[in-house]
């Protein structure tokens, strides 16, 4: 960046400026609030200059796209290359429905597949599980079986498409279906490219979707990074993320720290069972929130792959580059979309998704405005994908490479954040760990915390919510609502049945009694006896039930 | 009441609320409830915040039923001293047992009242004793003297620790190895338990005869729960058996008879008749004219004097 | 001593996202009422029995995962049944406009969609804990 020849000349110039320009401006005009903040309540100052960047040199900061830190981006050419894959997280009802919805998403230019399960699927529950009553398809797709994840894919090919599945506590057994559906089309195992959330510490902290205790759950993501090491590396195991840690009202240094904290966890846990850094580490990807304030998010994105490119070649000593990248797909903020007239967050949604894009996501999800009311409709999700499209080839922002580098502001917020970072690392260290902290509740109390200050400061109109606390109209919102068939249901229960009829019993309970030997024995990867169980036609609730028998079940502290 | 003593939960939920409400039938009802109480073993759990009683009480009720007791809990939380409400949380943790026909769970807020206890605490057990259970459960707040306030009411007074992390030595409360009658080690999963069981060990002393047991425990393993549980039956077996329990019987009725003269005398001198001489008392003593204790024998004799 | 106010703040069935829930009984406290939060995973039958064993004014159901409709109604049912029907029952989460109407037919008395002022809510607790009073 370019320096003034002489900072303390420069810094006399400015300190005139204060004292004339300044001083009159002010006076003349007093500026709109006592102090500026970000989206966290971060403050903001008037003016940064060169004098905010001393103390650290250019390779320190930014270095080159596609080098270490990785600060100005992944990649050598970023979007110039390719553009980042447009992937819309999608799903309700049936598999038969949400395949109509990938179809529909394909055809309009999506680049990549994203599941959404519903409640008791990503809870590992059936279809026709007593939990199950009333949430089928309502938040995304049931997934019970293979065969469902058959329909799920029907006419689409996986070996030629790459599909995020977003489903964490049961995430081994709808990776062992995929896995299964594209075995039975031929496919090889070596040629999927997708991703599994698989991220449990993220649930205990934010999104609750939990079952089985710590230790046996990370135990289970290490057996994933094994499995998928050996036998399906292109796939990436875990998508460690900040996303739900946000939305549960994190601030961005805290989705930033608690994320970095929780994927440093995982490398611990994938080292101690032997696992090469360098085996595993290429495959881990990342998942942060898109919100509002847009220089705060590509800061935080900035300072994520930092932090990370740091973390992984001085902490854990990965040798190899691939290892010290920070890859992450970004949404736009769910839980700053308003039912108050839900047109203009397809304004909010474009801002969020500059920040993802200028910040160098890798893909993106861009929310659809009805989504303070229901799992969006075809209309909604359309213009969803058109933000992206336009921002990719209207806006001019893919043309070059980290268009922003070198902003004062830009890279002062990145440091700070870079440090906020680093002071929560020490914190949870103190604690004990990550997993010591959950159980101390440390984190979650951070989070709430977080989010009774942001709703005190909406309740005062210290923030101001469009729509909300100000500009305000008395409108009943027109919202086409989008609806789960009966007949999605009773279809979906009659598969079951059939499924539990048809199968081979002695296959299946043979299938189930190794699972079970397999998680009794920590030494043994569970993974290929999972995939037994899901070819022998065990439902995914089957084969959590046997899960929940062995490892017990999760107990949260209260936090409120 | 009829209704109570069925054993019908909304009966027995609204006679709580008016005691804890102090409305003026509350006194009638208690009248009423007290002569069907007396059977069941009031249970008290003290110990630091976070050492887990919510989820060993939870435990507890589960293994309690299923040797065929009716159990009834009351978790105390501390009321905010700012707004005067509470987030009453400890129910969370049992909420397996919550819809299990034997199991009554209430959850207090301390109200202003120091100490770990609602006033209304041991009312609320009696009403559950009334109904029917064989043993009421006690949650205290765990700050403060919870575990006086707790021991002078329960049968049994159970203390849960929990071994710290790291090489700090764990320094025990004034106090707190006098009363309990049972001593849970918890969470020995999370760290070392030995050297606090040790310690619990060489400094708890045998007391009328009982010598408290110390038990370990741990969410991860539930067998120890059936040691817990015979524990607080054993203790229950041993004071019927010495005749403490009757002894301790009238030892708590001396203190609540005492307890509540006290109340009412207070009552009386504010708010009665006495009212203004209380108050022109009170400017007498502020006037060091007058020190508080003749004060209140003056208050006391005249109103000898007067009925 | 006015008499305290008691809310049951529950979250029925698996929706886990309880950044709402926790908000508002936190809100709820701060004006004075006992909140009883139930947590996370609770059944229809599990929060009226709490409702009827802690004598609560007030139900505040959250739901975001559109089972909504399923859920709060079995609830209204399972209170009348128990001849609780004095309580007072509101609900909260992710409900389109169109489920409103269906939920206050059902006998939720309110539904309190995203961006309603905590104000409000307390604002409703209290009078609707007043109104019964009378």
């Amino acid at each position: 960046m370019s320096e003034p020849e002489d900072s303390a000349e420069y810094e006399a110039r400015l300190r005139k400026w204060e004292a004339t320009s300044l001083k009159d401006a002010l006076k003349a005009l007093p500026e709109r609030r006592k102090e500026f903040v970000t989206t966290s309540s971060r403050p903001v100052k008037r003016l940064y200059t060169p004098l905010d960047l001393r103390g650290k040199s250019h390779d320190e900061r930014l270095g080159n796209p596609g080098e270490f830190p990785f600060t100005r981006g992944v990649h050598p050419t970023m979007y110039r290359g390719r553009l980042w894959t447009m992937r819309m997280f999608a799903g309700y009802g049936s598999a038969d429905d949400t395949n109509r919805r990938f179809k529909y998403l394909i055809a309009h230019g999506e680049t990549g597949l994203s599941v959404a399960f519903d409640m008791p699927t990503l809870y590992g529950y059936d279809t026709d599980a007593p939990e199950a009553k009333g949430e089928f398809g309502t938040c995304g797709v049931a997934v019970s079986s293979l065969e469902d994840m058959e329909i799920l894919f029907r006419d689409i090919d996986p070996g030629q498409v790459s599909t995020s599945m977003t489903i964490n506590a049961p995430a081994d057994v709808t990776w062992a279906m995929y896995l299964g559906m594209a075995e039975r089309r031929g496919v090889p195992l070596t040629q999927l490219r997708g991703t599994i959330q698989n991220d449990i510490l993220k649930e205990y902290e934010a999104q609750k979707e939990w079952i089985y205790p710590p230790e046996a759950s990370m135990r289970l993501v290490v057996d994933t990074f094994q499995f998928g090491a050996k036998s399906v590396p292109q796939w990436n195991t875990i998508s460690i993320s900040g996303y739900h840690i946000r939305e549960a009202g994190a601030t961005a240094g805290q989705e930033l720290a608690f994320t970095l904290a929780n994927g440093m966890e995982y490398v611990r846990w994938g080292m101690n069972r032997g696992l090469k850094v360098d085996d595993f580490a290429p495959r881990l990807s990342f998942f942060f929130n898109a919100h509002n304030d847009l220089f705060e998010e590509i800061a935080k994105y900035r300072a994520a792959r930092r932090i990370w490119a740091r973390e992984m070649r001085d902490t854990f000593g990965a040798k190899k580059p691939r290892s010290w990248l920070l890859r992450t797909h970004a949404q736009t903020a769910g839980v700053s979309l308003t039912a108050q007239q839900p047109e203009i967050n397809i304004v909010r949604t474009t801002v969020q998704a500059l920040a993802a894009i200028l910040g160098g996501a890798q893909s993106l999800h861009t929310n659809s405005y009805d989504e303070a009311y229901q799992v969006p409709n075809e209309k909604a999700v359309r213009i969803a994908l058109r933000t992206q499209q336009i921002l990719a080839h209207e806006s001019g922002v893919a043309n070059t490479v980290d268009p922003l580098g070198g902003s004062y502001y830009l890279e002062a917020l990145t440091d700070e954040l870079e440090e906020e970072a680093y002071r929560y690392f020490d914190r949870i260290q103190e604690f004990g760990g990550v997993i010591a902290s959950i159980r101390k509740g440390f984190i979650q109390q951070e989070i709430a915390n977080s989010a009774y200050r942001y709703q005190r400061e909406i309740e005062v109109k210290e923030r101001t919510i469009v729509g909300v606390n100000d500009f305000v109209v008395d409108e009943q919102p027109e919202v086409e609502p989008l609806r789960v068939s009966e007949a999605s249901l009773r279809g979906q229960l009659e598969r079951l049945k059939r499924i539990r009829r048809s199968r081979d019993k002695t296959k299946w309970e043979r299938a189930l009694d190794a699972l079970r030997k397999a998680c009794e024995d920590e030494d043994t990867n569970t993974m290929p006896r999972i995939l037994d169980a899901v070819r022998a036609r065990a439902t995914l609730g089957e084969v959590c039930d046997v899960m929940r028998r062995v490892f017990g079940v999760w107990e949260e502290p209260l936090l409120y | 009441m009829d209704g109570l003593l069925a054993g019908d939960k909304r009966a027995a939920a609204k006679l709580i609320s008016l005691i804890e409400d102090d409305e003026p039938e509350a006194g009638e009802a208690l009248a009423l409830v007290y002569p069907h109480t007396g059977h069941a073993q009031y249970v008290g759990f003290t110990g630091a915040p976070g050492v887990g009683k919510s989820s060993l009480i939870n435990r507890l009720v589960r293994e309690f039923r299923s040797r065929g007791k009716k159990v009834g809990v009351v978790a105390v939380d501390p009321t905010s001293p700012y707004s005067g409400g509470a987030v009453l949380g400890d129910r969370i943790r049992m909420a397996d047992t919550g819809i299990d026909p034997g199991v009554f769970i209430r959850s207090m807020a301390t109200r202003g009242h120091s100490g770990g206890l609602a006033l209304a605490t041991f009312d609320a057990v009696r009403v559950l004793d009334a109904m029917g259970m064989d043993l009421v459960l006690v949650e205290t707040v765990g700050a403060g003297q919870s575990e006086v306030e707790i021991a002078g009411r329960a049968h049994t007074t159970v203390v849960v620790e929990m071994p710290l992390t790291g090489d700090v030595v764990q320094t025990m409360k004034a106090g707190i190895l006098e009363i309990g009658d049972v001593y849970v080690v918890n969470k020995v999963d999370l760290a070392d338990a030995d050297t606090l069981v040790a310690n619990l060990r060489f400094q708890i002393e045998e007391r009328d005869g009982w010598t408290p047991p110390i038990v370990r425990t741990s969410a991860l393993e539930d067998q120890r729960i059936d040691e817990l549980a015979d524990a607080v039956e054993k203790h229950r077996a041993f004071l019927e058996s010495t005749g403490l329990w009757a002894k301790r019987e009238t030892a708590r009725a001396r203190q609540e008879i005492l307890e509540n003269a006290r109340r009412l005398l207070a009552d009386r001198v504010r708010d009665g008749p006495q009212g203004p001489r209380f108050e022109s008392l009170v400017q007498e003593v502020v006037r060091r004219d007058l020190d508080p204790q003749t004060a209140a024998a003056r208050l006391l004799g005249s109103r000898g004097r007067g009925t | 001593m006015p008499k305290k106010i008691r809310v049951l703040v529950a979250k029925p069935g698996l929706d886990g996202h309880d950044r709402g829930a926790k908000v508002i009984a936190r809100a709820l406290r701060d004006a004075g009422m006992e909140v009883i939060y139930t947590g996370l995973r609770q059944t229809p039958e599990d929060i009226v029995e709490a409702a009827i064993q802690e004598d609560v004014d007030a139900i505040g159901l959250s739901c975001l995962s559109g089972a909504h409709m399923t859920l709060f109604p079995e609830v209204v049912k399972l209170l009348k049944k128990r001849k609780a029907g004095d309580i007072v029952v509101v609900g909260g989460g992710i409900i389109p406009e169109e489920d409103i109407s269906k939920l206050k037919k059902a006998g939720i008395k309110n539904v309190f969609g995203p961006g309603t002022p905590l104000h409000d809510i307390v604002s409703f607790f209290q009078k609707s804990a007043q109104a019964k009073g009378e």
